[in-house]
């Protein structure tokens, strides 16, 4: 009993100021004060006209897939080699893949920031984020990945090169199509991660503003902020679909190969 | 049936890294056999069968297939389909996906390769399977959808690894039997790996006995159980009584010619007309090594039994427990036989084990009597005789 009241007095800590933002985005008027003032989609129809706002968006969306991709196929390469190859020093190696998980998104920020300017000399772009971007979701697509590479019997390879099939067409047959579930996974969290990161973005932003950044700018002006709200929402949505999108092509992986349920990120 | 080689192994050396796993491994395997590699868990079987498949390159030495040496040819230009101890079934597939995975690159129609697969889950007991998740298969079906996925494709030699060893006990037996005719009627090589020494004995014509990356003794599985040439085959093998001996010299002894049985009247009146002093009979002979057995006592074992060079010196003799018997009361026999006490008493339904002490050997000696009719399960503690033949006595070199 106790501990249920306190899940609960939990999950109302934890998403509270979600559900707040919903409740402003729609509420007609500029304070964000209780009472609410009346149903209203002034906020979103003002979100479809500002330009500055849709090149932001645009800016996040090329960055986000692209870091995606990247930090899948980095993901790939890590956890088969993790689960397959054996050499020396495998288990040392793959925890230092890991390191930036825990590293400080503000430390990997500010040294990125030193050596593209400092010590490169480059000017920041879209792909200084996106390198920074992959540097904090490859650890992530690679504990996803893990797990996918890790439920399969390595005997399953072997048994493709024996029927004849080349190694390249072994892993394509093959592992491939177990892994793919893994792969969208993979593809979508670090899609999510990459969308709404603020700090290195923020540091390593070049002319364009990424929709985090540009939503911080906004923040300045008061009669914005329910704009902000509403831009929120539509956010927490996208996340919370991808997020689902993600755990069904997990389970579905695991449905398909008949192998047993061992966590997950939903 | 001439036996023609078809693999054959010369002094293959394998390591991994450090570690030698396999040692000077000579080997002829020929077509058309059911060859068993046997041998405890970690003495290389499977790496000897991945040597064969093409998973392993050999160290040093030489691996032909065909009269064609395998060195530098990789795993899927090798005549060779193997059944992995997993079974290593595609889980993303059906069962039909599975068995024709192997014929994508053949030049067949779709139609031709449908009727294969059809004709592969036949033979393999699992006609109209194909349409099935192979992820929702049990064990022995699985197992039968590997058989089925290698076999498809013709191979000279199927070579499984402990397939077997998943299942239960009765559904071990049943595939031990159907692997054998499955055998027999494609007519493949087929190369088990197992650690059961049963199922070798059952399944296979030949067995190579492995320890420790090298082949302990080749050969039947007649020769195998009767014949060990070393105290480890015999001890993994069946259950042997180890008894230390000692190895006296050759030699020629004469043996008393048994007394012709006397005849009867009616008999001596139907022989021709002979003088009462017939020609005598000829000396028999004994020719062998003399072995002296403490407890037992001594036997002459024929010399091509003994190890060669092994005289005057100390050695172990092996008996198999159901080549000793107990004399039960109201029985006779014209055998050796020794005092003993019954230490143990197992009964197993059809056969009961005793264990016996015999004066002069330190440990108990077991031996297996059938529980035939009238014959009573003897108790702990009671004394009576055991019965021996010097003929089951196998000679072994000491450790
Ligand atoms: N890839 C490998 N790397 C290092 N050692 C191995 C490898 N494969 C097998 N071994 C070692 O070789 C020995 C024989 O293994 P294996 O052939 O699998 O034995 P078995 O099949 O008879 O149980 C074992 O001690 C095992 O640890
Ligand atoms: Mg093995």
């Amino acid at each position: 009993m106790k501990l249920r009241v306190y899940a609960i007095a939990y999950l109302i800590f934890l998403y509270a100021p979600i559900v707040l933002l919903p409740l402003f985005a729609f509420n007609d008027g500029t304070v964000i004060a209780f009472p609410l003032q009346g149903f209203s989609t002034q906020w979103f129809s003002e979100l479809a006209t500002t330009t500055a706002l849709h090149t932001a968006v645009k800016n996040s969306l090329i960055i986000a897939s692209l870091t995606a991709i990247f930090s899948t196929i980095l993901g790939v390469c890590a956890a088969r080699a993790g689960a397959m190859a054996h050499f020396p020093g495998k288990r040392g190696i793959l925890g230092f893949v890991m390191l930036p998980l825990v590293l400080p998104e503000i430390i990997v920020a500010v040294s990125l920031l030193i050596v593209l300017r400092q010590i490169l000399g480059l000017d920041l772009s879209n792909w200084s984020i996106i390198a920074a971007h992959v540097l904090i979701c490859t650890p992530f697509s690679i504990a996803i990945l893990n797990g996918a590479f890790q439920n399969i019997d390595p005997s399953l390879e072997e048994a493709a090169l024996d029927l004849g099939e080349s190694r390249w067409s072994a892993f394509r047959l093959v592992i491939l199509p177990l892994v793919t579930p893994g792969i969208i996974s993979s593809l979508l969290i670090s899609f999510t991660i990459s969308l709404d990161e603020f700090i290195i973005a923020f540091f390593l932003t070049g002319s364009n503003p990424t929709m985090p950044v540009y939503i911080w700018g906004l923040l300045r002006f008061p009669a914005s902020i329910p704009v902000v709200m509403a831009l929120g929402t539509i956010l927490v949505a996208l996340s919370i679909l991808l997020l689902t999108l993600a755990e069904i092509a997990r389970r579905r992986g695991l449905a398909r190969t008949g192998t047993k349920d061992t966590g997950g990120f939903l | 049936m001439t036996a023609k080689p078809l693999i054959t192994l010369k002094g293959v050396n394998k390591y991994y890294g450090d570690y030698h796993a396999l040692r000077d491994i000579d080997l002829t395997i020929n077509e058309g056999e059911f060859f068993s590699l046997l041998g405890p868990s970690g003495c290389g079987k499977t790496t000897l069968l991945r040597t064969i498949a093409g998973f392993e390159e050999v160290s040093s030495g030489v691996l032909m297939i065909s009269d064609t040496d395998m060195s530098g040819v990789p795993a899927n230009q090798r005549p060779t389909n193997m059944v992995f101890q997993s079974y290593a079934i595609f889980p993303h597939l059906s069962v039909a996906e599975n068995v024709g995975f192997g014929l994508r690159k053949s030049a067949m129609s779709k139609a031709e390769k449908a009727t294969a697969v059809e004709d592969a889950l036949q033979m393999v007991g699992l006609a109209g399977y194909g349409a099935r998740a192979a992820h929702a298969l049990s064990g022995g079906q699985r197992q039968r959808v590997a058989l089925a996925r290698a076999l498809i494709l013709k191979p000279k030699v199927l070579l499984l690894d402990e397939p077997l060893s998943a299942l239960d006990r009765k559904m071990r037996e049943q595939m031990q039997v159907e692997l054998i005719k499955l055998q027999r009627d494609v007519g493949i090589t087929f190369i088990l790996v197992t650690h059961d020494q049963e199922e070798a004995l059952v399944m296979s014509d030949r067995i190579a006995v492995m320890f420790e990356g090298e082949i302990g003794q080749l050969g039947d599985p007649e020769d195998l159980y009767r014949r060990p040439n070393s105290k480890r085959v015999a001890d993994f093998i069946g259950l042997m009584n180890f008894l230390p001996a000692r190895v006296a010299d050759d030699v020629s002894e004469e043996v008393a010619a048994k007394p012709a049985k006397p005849l009867g009247l009616i008999d001596r009146l139907k022989q021709p007309f002979a003088p009462v002093s017939g020609p005598k009979a000829l000396p028999e002979y004994k020719l062998g090594v003399e072995v002296q057995v403490p407890g037992l006592g001594r036997a002459i074992v024929p010399t091509s039994q003994v190890p060669k060079g092994l005289r005057q010196a100390e050695c172990i003799v092996g008996i198999r427990p159901e080549t000793l018997s107990l004399l039960f009361a109201g029985e006779k026999t014209d055998k050796q036989t020794v005092d003993a006490t019954i230490d143990e008493v197992v009964y197993y339904g059809d056969m009961t084990y005793y264990d016996v002490r015999i004066e002069g050997i330190a440990e108990p000696i077991r031996l297996a009597m059938k529980n035939l009719i009238g014959r009573p399960v003897l108790e702990v503690g009671v004394t009576t005789k055991v019965i021996w033949d010097e003929r089951s006595l196998v000679v072994l070199a000491p450790e």
